[in-house]
């Protein structure tokens, strides 16, 4: 919101357009961001996604004050989970460079390797609700335990969105493009994938905190 | 008079643009059923709206059948009754208003007036319509299935909502979530178009303080939405997971019929902020595109600037803003902190003031204009008057102690229909009767148009004030039937009789519409380009109705704002915003200057010829 406001101051919003005849400037869309379309979409729907984790979390406390909220003993695999999207950030921002530099084998690579630990992170967080359930706790248990596959799934979706742009990508660079033709998807790719690790933290701080 | 610099420096000559990268559909289907045009899918979500909308208006009339003459027509059942007034309101302002402002009048009137070829992503704009086509068809079915629709009101409170003594407690409820769920992701790929759009595809000398009131309106209210409906979202889901697997998000420790339900320890009330936290900026999501329409339908038919564009600008953001934090006014009976009932009070006072200021504006517009009473005009004046009723209540229902004696009263609903039901209605009557001669090429029809307008007009006061004064008298909305109470009168009986009488005349009136929407299209007066003589750049497209890719060869370069109305000294008396200015305009203005009266006479001789006017 702060950002938006800003924004806006910037975009003079004191001018008064009925005297205001000033020539027009020689660029398209005046005081737009200097960022390409796809880019602010995404910016914007980041801004939904904030908004939709934000007000889970906020359901989250106040549901805790509940007199029938207990502690919940999270999987320790969610330890290793972290790692792993970690590692996938990391893998992404490593393709974001080779396709900076335009090495077209460096993104191929790089992006099987995002996708090989996206993928071990999701499949570790289908482990973690397999041993959950074992411990007995299912999703109408134990309001802690709903919050967490709640969470979780939420978190999973999102991440299986960005694979699908993932997929299209890496089949892309498969069938043997330029790196031009790949450079944006790989940037969005690696911000969203930035932006769902950061999630992720919040999300476990949240789980942890039970 | 201020001093107006037109110069032959001022004029940029049109950027040389590449051929657009336009998706060119081949076939009938690829043209008008998978279009990614924006104007087709604005008229494919304009015609679903209008026809799930006119779904809502008959369960109305059952409703309204009910209330004036119960125990007459037994085909309306309590739990029927329920069922029809939950769909009616989840339906008039869900899939009709946000759907018809947002993906009907966005799409249509963005990417035309901020000068761009379309949408920027129009793939994600025509899924977009997809999505919210089957959100509408998942509603529809939830019609169809064992136990019938969801009859929990449209707010969908917890536990009633789910519990057994409510119709649709099983599949209506659940039908309904997911429905609203899918509406939520739909919109979300529309919203995003909408915003970048007019972020970023403005055209040249397009700036953001000149952009006309509309798309100011429709772009703040798609920021709420997309901020706000996550809340939905969120509250669908769990609401779901309450009633499909049993979770206790929602759903206190409850006994039923004898028995200890599986639930414990949810919260009710937490449902309720959710649901609010995006219910009341849906009441701005609506309200802020009306807010932007009026504006442009007003200073075009008055021939007049705007008044205030700036102060418009900045009110639209303020009321985005507060509406955000004013959301718990729709809760002072949930036993809330005294504190945090003043709080909501003092927020929603304060909101008072934009929306007053943007009142103010409107009618100082009006003032001395060049009135000319077009039907646009006559249902832009209808919603200043409407606006005003609506918004006067909702000062009296913002204060804690007058709210409480009349939550869940007839008050409520005479003061939320005026609101942002009947309101914005009218506005978009006035936008269909505006713009339809730009979409169709053909205008409607106008003896019919001011019978429609005034049956309308007059017909909802004649249904919703006498409303007031039954929630006064303490009769209680969303009951099937109240004869037999003590303390209702025999009078307030007779009153809901001719309630009902005024609703099924303004209901049969709209048929006139239809007929007229679907007579004109065939049979209807050519329009020409530019038929209300209006400024901003839809009105300046080569074609109307406008070709795919909106503006021909080249793009309009905006040298103006949009309300350049009876300026002193131009030939006619509205300049387009794509009018460059000239050497011989500068030489009339400063003789304006100089204080020589009697300039504008001189206007015939030596001024400008607007460009692409009403040729």
């Amino acid at each position: 919101m702060a950002i938006a406001v800003g924004w806006l101051v910037r975009q003079t919003l004191n001018v008064k357009p009925w005297i205001e005849q000033r020539p027009v400037k020689n660029v398209d869309g005046e005081g737009a961001l200097p960022l390409p379309p796809v880019k602010v979409g995404l910016g914007v729907f980041l801004a939904v996604a904030t908004s939709l984790f934000a007000l889970l979390v906020s359901a989250f406390f106040m549901r805790k004050m509940g007199a029938d909220w207990t502690r919940l003993a999270v999987p320790r695999v969610l330890w290793l989970n972290t790692v792993l999207l970690l590692l996938s950030g990391v893998a992404m921002q490593w393709t974001r460079a080779a396709a900076r530099r335009g090495q077209i084998d460096g993104v191929r690579s790089g992006l099987i390797a995002a996708g090989v630990f996206t993928f071990a992170f999701l499949a570790g967080q289908l482990w973690a609700w397999q041993q959950l359930n074992a411990s007995g706790y299912f999703v109408a248990t134990d309001p802690a335990a709903a919050f967490f596959y709640l969470l979780t799934a939420l978190h999973g979706l999102h991440l299986l969105g960005g694979l699908w742009v993932w997929g299209k990508t890496t089949a892309k660079v498969w069938r043997g493009v330029e790196v031009g033709a790949v450079r944006m998807s790989v940037e969005l790719c690696t911000v969203y994938w930035h932006y769902l690790f950061l999630v992720w933290l919040v999300l476990f701080a949240l789980l942890l905190s039970t | 008079m201020t001093s107006v610099t037109h110069d032959e420096s001022a004029y940029v000559p049109p950027a040389e643009v590449e051929e657009p990268e336009l998706y060119h559909p081949k076939t009938f289907v690829g043209k008008y059923i998978w279009s990614q045009d924006a104007k087709v899918i604005a008229v494919q979500y304009a015609i679903t709206a209008i026809g799930i909308g006119l779904v809502a208006l008959v369960l109305s009339g059952i409703m309204r059948l009910q209330l004036g003459f119960p125990h007459v027509f037994s085909f309306i059942t309590p739990s029927n009754y329920l069922q029809f007034v939950t769909m009616h309101g989840m339906i008039m302002v869900i899939y009709l208003l946000t759907a018809l402002f947002l993906g009907g009048f966005g799409n249509y009137l963005i990417p035309l007036m901020v000068g761009a070829r379309d949408m920027v992503f129009p793939y994600v704009n025509m899924v977009s319509y997809w999505v919210y086509l089957f959100a509408v068809l998942l509603l529809v079915a939830s019609f169809f299935v064992p136990g019938g629709p969801t009859g929990a009101g449209w707010t969908l409170y917890p536990p009633q909502a789910i519990l057994d003594g409510t119709p649709g407690h099983n599949w209506g409820i659940i039908l309904m979530c997911v429905s609203l769920a899918f509406f939520i992701i739909g919109f979300t790929m529309g919203g995003l178009n909408y915003v970048v759009t007019v972020l970023q595809a403005r055209t040249r000398g397009m700036t953001m303080m000149r952009l006309p009131l509309s798309v100011w309106g429709i772009f703040m209210a798609t920021i709420l939405a997309l901020l706000a409906f996550p809340a939905l979202f969120v509250s669908a889901i769990m609401m779901t997971l309450d009633q499909a697997l049993g979770t206790s998000f929602f759903m206190p420790a409850l006994v039923s019929k004898g028995q200890h339900l599986n639930y414990n320890g949810g919260s009710p009330i937490l449902f309720q902020h959710l649901f609010w936290f995006f219910g009341h900026p849906e009441v701005y999501i609506v309200a802020l595109p009306a807010f932007g329409i009026v504006s442009d339908l007003i200073a075009t038919h008055a021939r007049k600037n705007i008044f205030g564009y700036r102060m418009m600008v900045w009110a639209i953001l303020a009321i985005g803003g507060l509406s955000f934090i004013v959301w718990a006014h729709h809760m002072y009976v949930s036993g809330m902190n005294p504190y945090f009932g003043f709080f909501f009070a003092t927020t929603t006072l304060i909101i008072a003031i934009p929306t007053a200021l943007k009142v103010y504006n409107w009618v100082l517009t009006l003032w001395r204009g060049n009135i000319h009473l077009t039907v646009p005009m006559l249902f832009a004046i209808g919603f200043v008057f409407t606006f005003i009723n609506g918004g006067l209540t909702g000062l009296f229902l913002g204060n804690v102690p007058v709210d409480l004696p009349l939550s869940d009263t007839m008050f409520v609903v005479a003061h939320f229909h005026m609101v942002m039901a009947v309101s914005p209605i009218l506005v978009v009557f006035g936008a269909i009767y505006h713009w339809y001669p730009k979409v169709t090429g053909r205008m409607l029809n106008d003896t019919l148009g001011k019978f429609h307008f005034w049956f309308t007009f007059l017909g909802t006061y004649a249904i919703y004030y006498p409303m007031h004064y039954l929630g006064i008298l303490g009769v209680p909305r969303r009951y099937y039937a109240v004869t037999g109470t003590e303390f209702i009168p025999q009078s307030a009986h007779s009153l809901n009789e001719g309630i009902t009488i005024a609703a099924l005349i303004v209901g049969a009136v709209q048929v006139v519409f239809l007929y007229n929407l679907i007579w004109s299209y065939f049979k209807g007066k050519p329009a020409g380009g530019n038929p209300w003589r209006a400024t901003t750049l839809e009105w300046q497209t080569p074609q109307t109705p406008p070709k795919h890719g909106n503006f021909g060869a080249t793009l309009p370069v905006v040298y103006r704002w949009a309300y350049d109305y009876s300026v002193p000294g131009a030939a006619e008396d509205f300049i387009p915003q794509n009018q460059p200015p000239s050497k011989k305009a500068r030489g009339l203005e400063q003789t304006l200057d100089a204080g020589e009266l009697g300039a504008q006479t001189r206007s015939a001789s030596g001024a400008p010829k607007p460009v692409g006017g009403s040729s």
